[in-house]
């Protein structure tokens, strides 16, 4: 494997645990004001999410350094080319963060219940513009000759990005309610599960499409023939399998099963795309690869030094802070949010 | 109205927007730590009302640096593409760094900070904190990298039709980080120092109930404000000396000489024209610049017009002359906060030999005072990045022909009012909580589990 492809693949690994975490960090917000009833409950689902939101948000951010450090022109094509739905799930992205700190800092009820709408929305767009975006990856856009996008904003609003948009919401919601059925106390965690068991449905209805529109919009199956293969026939089948535990009351196997889709079918996303990072849709031969968007091989060496040192240890100090706060959240809990 | 400027625009408005959390995230988090060390070394419970009380500030103004840092890290993608495709080879490596070795230390940590207080053990927590004060400050060490390379490129070559990187280590050690960082550092220090000792100073005036808390929290920090002032100074005399030989121009500009003279006067205040590159009116003190510039009365200092004319003929046929009045008057205002500052922290601390100063007029100034800090270090970064205009980067690429051709005037109007609007609401919130919590007070009791809202 060259670098190039340790580096193709490194990104992905940050992609995959970014859509992960912030998958279920995006879920507890879309559902907090429907499954909270009350104030106190409101704040026991936001404070689920208290301590580790901000860490699971880095693995965006570094995805976004890795891309400009490994891949320049994805970076520069991708950012500059997506330019207004970026400036939207940033918009997002920031009112959603100072929310969670500003919401319970004062007792109005009216301030409480904006910021709340906010981390609605603030989780809403960019959980189904990711969808959007990634879809759009894999069918390809306009791309010239300069590896500049020519496309527009309307162009990046097709069917299938928007199929590929419904199915990233309507699973990171489903995975926010799985993940709140391990976590909350208090009876809550039984509403949480019904919930699930709603969502379920619409989860499954929207991948299903998008895995046809696949097929049917995309070259992919001309590159990678009609057997789709184990990666995403596992993503397909733990969601499908979810309904099972769900009913069961099998909570753990559950949230085992949403992420195994979630993280299946984000590799499934680039193995469609691999060795290409953009497609362009005006000819095969100006798509972005992981050769022509690269950077320098010393720049790729510097950086793998860099990576295989740190990225081990993030992971272990990660993993230590949800050990730290393994515990149910009940209404008696330490709620800071 | 073209889109160079309105890109440019956006990026000063998100920047200094940034930059406005930045330097009291740098500086409280150390104070912080400091404080909860002092709580876990003594028992003292008044040191931990202190870091509470201290901290939950610093929360709510580490939330505003959190999010308006995440539209910097992709704004260089999104408006200066070009740029991107240049410089990315070398200047995507810092910011990537910048996120593995700090970020996520310090926002993991944070997490663990604010929730683990009956969770981990004390002295865990204490060191928890500083971990979160360390990595904020490596966090500044490494965007600093990049911003150097762009001042000062090195540790490159020109290949393939971009630069490329050459060396890692150039780039670490390139000496303009080495004056930058420590600048920043202390500077944010000053911040921190001012921000607690002014809102200190209003409850000692105010004789609230808690006095003793504020009264601890004013030596300590005014100690700390007169640190990180006479630091910051003392660095920033250095960084105009290593200026002058790296960026002859910003000099010049900063000073609005025009003519290259030895030796060279200082302006007190000048009104130019600066079409015609000519004095209007000008107090000027003779020789002062070139001490400035190299410890002695006597020396060079080139000037504008001298160095416009040597760029032409390197650089080929174009204005090299970054906007002078803009350089010139943020360079004075910093200055002059800065005097300002040092001349409010000397006083207070020197009064604050014995207790705290008892001097109610100047209790109340200082509550104004925290203004002050903020105001140099906005004007600093505008003079260190308009002073270095017309270039993106030092003599590599022009700021013009950075920006991203895919994106349209409209596209950029839009995300500059949508980006200004929604940072201009978040201000009012923000200051209002942070005003509601800083004229709260402590809570009594000290209790680990305050059962009410926004308790850390
Ligand atoms: C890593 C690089 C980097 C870093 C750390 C900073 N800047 Fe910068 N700055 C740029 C990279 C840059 C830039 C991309 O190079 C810009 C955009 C257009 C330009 O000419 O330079 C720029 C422009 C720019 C401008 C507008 C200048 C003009 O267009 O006339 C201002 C006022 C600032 N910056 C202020 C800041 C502040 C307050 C910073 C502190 C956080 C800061 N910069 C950090
Ligand atoms: C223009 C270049 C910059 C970029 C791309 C950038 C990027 C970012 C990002 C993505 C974050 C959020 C991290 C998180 O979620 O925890 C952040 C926060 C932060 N940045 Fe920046 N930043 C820039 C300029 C600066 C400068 C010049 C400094 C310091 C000298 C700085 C210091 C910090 C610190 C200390 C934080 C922690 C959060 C806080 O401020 O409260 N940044 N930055
Ligand atoms: C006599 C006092 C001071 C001097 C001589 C001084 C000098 C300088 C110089 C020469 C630069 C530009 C460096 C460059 O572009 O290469 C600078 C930038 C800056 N200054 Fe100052 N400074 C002083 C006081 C202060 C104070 C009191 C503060 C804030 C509390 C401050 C904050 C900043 C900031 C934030 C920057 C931008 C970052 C940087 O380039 O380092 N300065 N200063």
């Amino acid at each position: 494997m060259d670098l190039n492809t340790l580096w193709f693949a490194l990104i992905g690994v940050l992609f995959v645990g970014f859509f992960f975490l912030e998958g279920f960090d995006y879920g507890v917000g879309i559902l907090h004001p429907f499954l909270g009833k009350t104030d106190t409950e409101r704040r026991m689902i936001v404070n689920t999410i208290g301590p580790v939101w901000d860490g699971n948000e880095v693995w965006m951010i570094t995805a976004g350094g890795a891309m400009f450090a490994a891949f320049p022109h994805w970076y520069a094509t991708l950012f500059s080319g997506f330019y207004l739905a970026l400036v939207l799930m940033l918009l997002a992205l920031i009112v959603r963060g100072v929310s969670f700190e500003f919401r319970s800092k004062m007792e109005d009820t009216r301030w409480r219940a904006l910021w709340d709408w906010m981390i609605f929305f603030g989780s809403f767009i960019p959980a189904l513009l990711w969808g959007v975006a990634l879809a759009n990856l894999i069918r390809g856009v306009p791309i010239d000759e300069r590896m500049t996008y020519v496309g527009g904003f309307f162009n990046l609003l097709n069917p299938y990005a928007l199929i590929g948009g419904l199915a990233s919401l309507t699973i990171f919601t489903l995975h926010g309610a799985t993940f709140l059925t391990l976590k909350l106390g208090g009876g809550l965690e039984n509403r949480a599960r019904d919930f699930a068991g709603k969502l379920w449905y619409p989860a499954v209805l929207f991948l299903f499409l998008f895995v046809a529109g696949t097929y049917w919009m995309t070259d992919v199956h001309e590159r990678l023939g009609l057997n789709p293969g184990v990666v995403p026939t596992v993503a397909v089948l733990a969601l499908f399998a979810s309904r099972w535990t769900i009913s069961n009351r099998r909570d753990g196997w559950s949230f085992i099963l949403t992420a195994v889709s979630i993280v299946f079918a984000t590799v499934t996303v680039f193995i469609a795309l691999f060795p290409r990072v953009m497609v362009s849709s005006l000819n095969a031969d100006w798509s972005l690869t992981i050769y022509n968007a690269a950077s320098s091989p010393y720049t790729l060496k510097v950086m793998s030094i860099v990576a295989g040192l740190l990225v081990p240890v993030v992971l272990i100090y990660q993993s230590w802070t949800y050990w730290i706060f393994r515990k149910r959240i009940t209404p008696d809990s330490h709620l800071h949010y | 109205m073209d889109v160079v400027i309105l890109a440019r625009l956006q990026f000063a408005i998100t920047t200094v927007y940034h930059f406005f959390f930045v330097p009291l995230t740098l500086g409280l988090a150390v104070l912080v730590a400091i404080l909860e060390t002092m709580y876990v070394r003594t028992g003292d419970e008044t040191y931990k009302k202190m870091t509470k009380f201290w901290g939950k500030l610093f929360l709510i103004n580490f939330a505003m640096g959190v999010v308006t840092g995440i539209v910097q890290e992709f704004q260089f993608g999104m408006n200066w593409s070009e740029y991107s495709r240049f410089m990315g080879d070398i200047f995507g490596a810092p910011l990537a760094i910048e996120a593995l070795l700090a970020f996520y230390v310090e926002s993991v940590f944070i997490g663990v900070w604010i929730f683990g207080w009956d969770k981990i053990s004390k002295g865990l927590h204490a060191t928890v904190m500083w971990l979160v004060a360390i990595a904020s400050n490596i966090s500044a060490l490494w965007i600093l990298v990049a911003n150097s390379f762009m001042q000062q490129p090195v540790g490159y070559v020109l290949r393939n039709g971009r630069a490329e990187m050459d060396s890692f280590f150039a780039l670490l050690a390139n000496g303009h980080v080495w004056v930058q960082w420590p600048h920043v550092f202390f500077s944010a220090v000053a911040t921190a120092g001012f921000f607690v000792a002014g809102i200190s100073a209003w409850h000692i005036v105010r004789k609230s109930d808690q006095v003793e808390v504020f009264r601890r929290s004013f030596r300590i920090a005014i100690l700390y404000a007169t640190i990180g002032v006479v630091l910051s100074m003392l660095v920033g005399h250095s960084q105009a000396q290593y200026m002058t030989r790296i960026q002859p121009m910003k000099m010049a500009a900063a000073e609005a000489l025009w003519e290259t003279e030895d030796p060279a006067a200082m302006s007190l205040f000048t009104i130019g024209n600066e079409k015609e590159r000519r004095d209007v009116f000008a107090i000027r003190v003779p020789g002062l610049l070139s001490f400035l510039a190299y410890n002695k009365f006597s020396g060079e200092v080139q000037g504008i017009n001298n160095l416009q004319l040597e760029y032409m003929r390197i650089y080929g046929p174009g204005d090299y002359v970054p906007p002078v009045a803009v350089s010139y008057w943020t360079f004075r205002i910093m200055i002059g906060t800065g005097t300002a500052m040092l001349l409010l922290a000397f006083y207070g601390l020197w009064k604050a030999r014995q207790g705290v100063p008892d001097n109610a007029l100047y209790l109340k100034l200082m509550l104004w005072a925290i203004a002050l800090p903020y105001i140099a270090n906005s004007a600093g970064w505008i003079f260190t990045e308009v002073g270095r205009q017309p270039w993106i980067v030092v003599g590599l690429q022009k700021t013009a022909d950075a920006v991203s051709p895919s994106v349209g005037l409209g596209e950029v109007l839009f995300s500059l009012i949508a980006f200004t609007l929604v940072y201009g609401l978040l201000m009012v919130a923000d200051v209002v909580l942070l005003k509601k919590y800083a004229a709260a007070g402590v809570p009594d009791g000290g209790s680990t589990k305050p059962a009410n809202a926004g308790a850390v």
